[in-house]
């Protein structure tokens, strides 16, 4: 049967996890009840943390840092982080939204993890604490990378730099169903111009791949281009690379080849989706 | 492994009992404390028709541990009417023949109401919006939707 652990401290969760392997912590529970109410978790301990710092939003400076436990809801209830609300009001439906958190969007396998797209094009880094220590910060590249190794303890918060024109940051969710489909694919893209030009393009992408992914060619063909034609070509052309997606029950691995390209391009060129 | 306390009000009356660490607030209310408003489709936060209001936001009850609730305010359907007095979006969905087996109706009506308490006015994109994690397999959603236009309109509707 399944135990409970209810944590009023971050290092005492840390603790529980990185000690017992059977152990996991539960954020908003929209994941991990699933798995409790369809009897594929049914032993071991769910960490739950009620500690504030766990929910805790630092938006106004120019290190943005927002606890894991913070909910998509409370997102969007923030308006210093209105260039988050797109990405945060594509997760589910209201009910989801109160729930469902940051740290466990990082967590989602594919189609999901839209809002973990949004932080790579921010660069943002995710703080990570085993054992009783204080957390460190690794990238959320890397942190994805290694993510289906599993066990890596404790993710407290997330940080980036806030981008400093939020205009520069897009996000478009594509789905099939009307409002609230699940992802075909997601795409963020963070497009700094400095004398029109782009400069450090940064492009994620959602279920093209087993977790979400930098789209590397992307960014080397716009960076240093301005916004033209041109650049929108040659970045439709290298929209693919590294894409590794599946088929599954929202749409084949062709599909999702096929309509990439296209959304890149409407969204590169400020066309509706 | 012992069961857990856990006190809440629901629907404005103090509640407390005992439940198994993992279970959820659903299960709780409909098995532990006879509160069958909200109802049990999928339970994995697909259908929507356990959506309660916890401190007046609305959540998956299949999906939320119970122990979680705390002390916090739950509000199912079951405290919706005021005596005989059915709640203005309950009359709502009456007229506009907004439930047809009626499955889905406690989370269309927790959803409207949570929508309403924070938006009296709300367009019809925001009513959409609003119930789009809520799914009706009989009515089609037109006659819902243009019930909580209605209650949104309707004197006396702004009542949480
Ligand atoms: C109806 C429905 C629709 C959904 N739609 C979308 C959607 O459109 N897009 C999308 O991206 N997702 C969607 N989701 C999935 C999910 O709600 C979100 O991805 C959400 O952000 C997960 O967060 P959570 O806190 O609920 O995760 P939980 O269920 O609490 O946890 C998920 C996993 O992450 C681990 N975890 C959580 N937090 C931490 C942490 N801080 N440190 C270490 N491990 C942690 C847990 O141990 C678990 O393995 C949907 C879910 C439902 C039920
Ligand atoms: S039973 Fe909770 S969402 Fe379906
Ligand atoms: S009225 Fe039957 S499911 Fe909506």
């Amino acid at each position: 049967m399944l135990d409970l652990r209810t944590c009023a401290s971050l290092s005492e969760a840390a603790g529980i996890l990185s000690g017992d392997r059977q152990a996991l912590l539960i954020g908003g529970g929209t994941l991990v009840m699933r798995e409790v109410n369809e009897g594929r978790l049914t032993e071991g301990t769910l960490v739950r943390v009620t500690d504030p710092a766990f929910r805790q939003i630092s938006a106004g400076g120019a290190r943005v840092e927002l606890g894991a436990g913070v909910t998509m809801a409370m997102l969007l209830a923030n308006r210093d982080l209105a260039y988050l609300h797109a990405p945060a009001r594509g997760i589910g439906g209201p009910p989801v939204r109160t729930m469902a958190t940051i740290g466990g969007n990082l967590f989602a396998g594919t189609p999901y993890g839209d809002f973990t797209v949004a932080l790579l094009a921010l660069d943002a880094q995710v703080v990570l604490q085993s054992g009783y220590g204080s957390g460190r910060a690794v990238s959320l590249e890397d942190f994805l990378s290694a993510r289906e190794r599993g066990g890596q303890g404790l993710v407290t918060a997330v940080q980036f730099a806030r981008p400093q024109n939020p205009a520069e940051l897009h996000f478009r969710k594509i789905s099939r169903v009307k409002p609230k489909g699940i992802s075909v694919l997601s795409i963020a893209a963070y497009l700094p111009l400095s004398g029109g030009r782009v400069t450090q393009a940064r492009v994620a992408y959602g279920a093209m791949a087993p977790t979400p992914i930098r789209a590397r060619g992307v960014e080397r063909a716009l960076d240093g281009k301005p916004l033209d034609q041109a650049a929108i070509q040659a970045a439709k052309q290298a929209a693919l690379e590294g894409c590794r997606p599946a088929t599954d029950a929202i749409a084949s691995e062709w599909y999702r080849r096929e309509i990439l390209p296209v959304h890149l391009g409407r969204l590169l060129a400020g066309e509706p989706r | 492994m012992a069961k857990l306390p856990v006190q809440f009000r629901l629907n404005g009356s103090d509640r407390a009992t005992f439940v198994d660490p993992a279970s959820n607030l659903l299960d709780t209310l409909r098995r532990g404390l006879g509160d069958f408003g909200p109802k049990y489709g999928c339970g994995q936060g697909t259908c929507g028709v356990c959506t309660v209001l916890v401190d007046g936001e609305p959540q998956l009850a299949c999906l939320t541990l119970a122990v979680a609730c705390e002390g916090r305010q739950i509000e199912t359907t079951s405290g919706m009417a005021d005596g005989p007095n059915l709640h203005p979006l309950q009359d709502a969905f009456m007229d506009h023949f907004a439930a047809q087996c009626g499955f889905c109706t406690p989370g269309m009506l927790t959803a409207a109401r949570a929508l309403l308490a924070k938006n009296p006015q709300p367009s019809r994109e925001e009513v959409v919006e609003a119930i789009s994690g809520n799914i009706c397999r009989c009515t089609g959603y037109e006659p819902i939707i243009a019930a909580i236009l209605a209650a949104a309109d309707a004197p006396g509707a702004r009542r949480a």
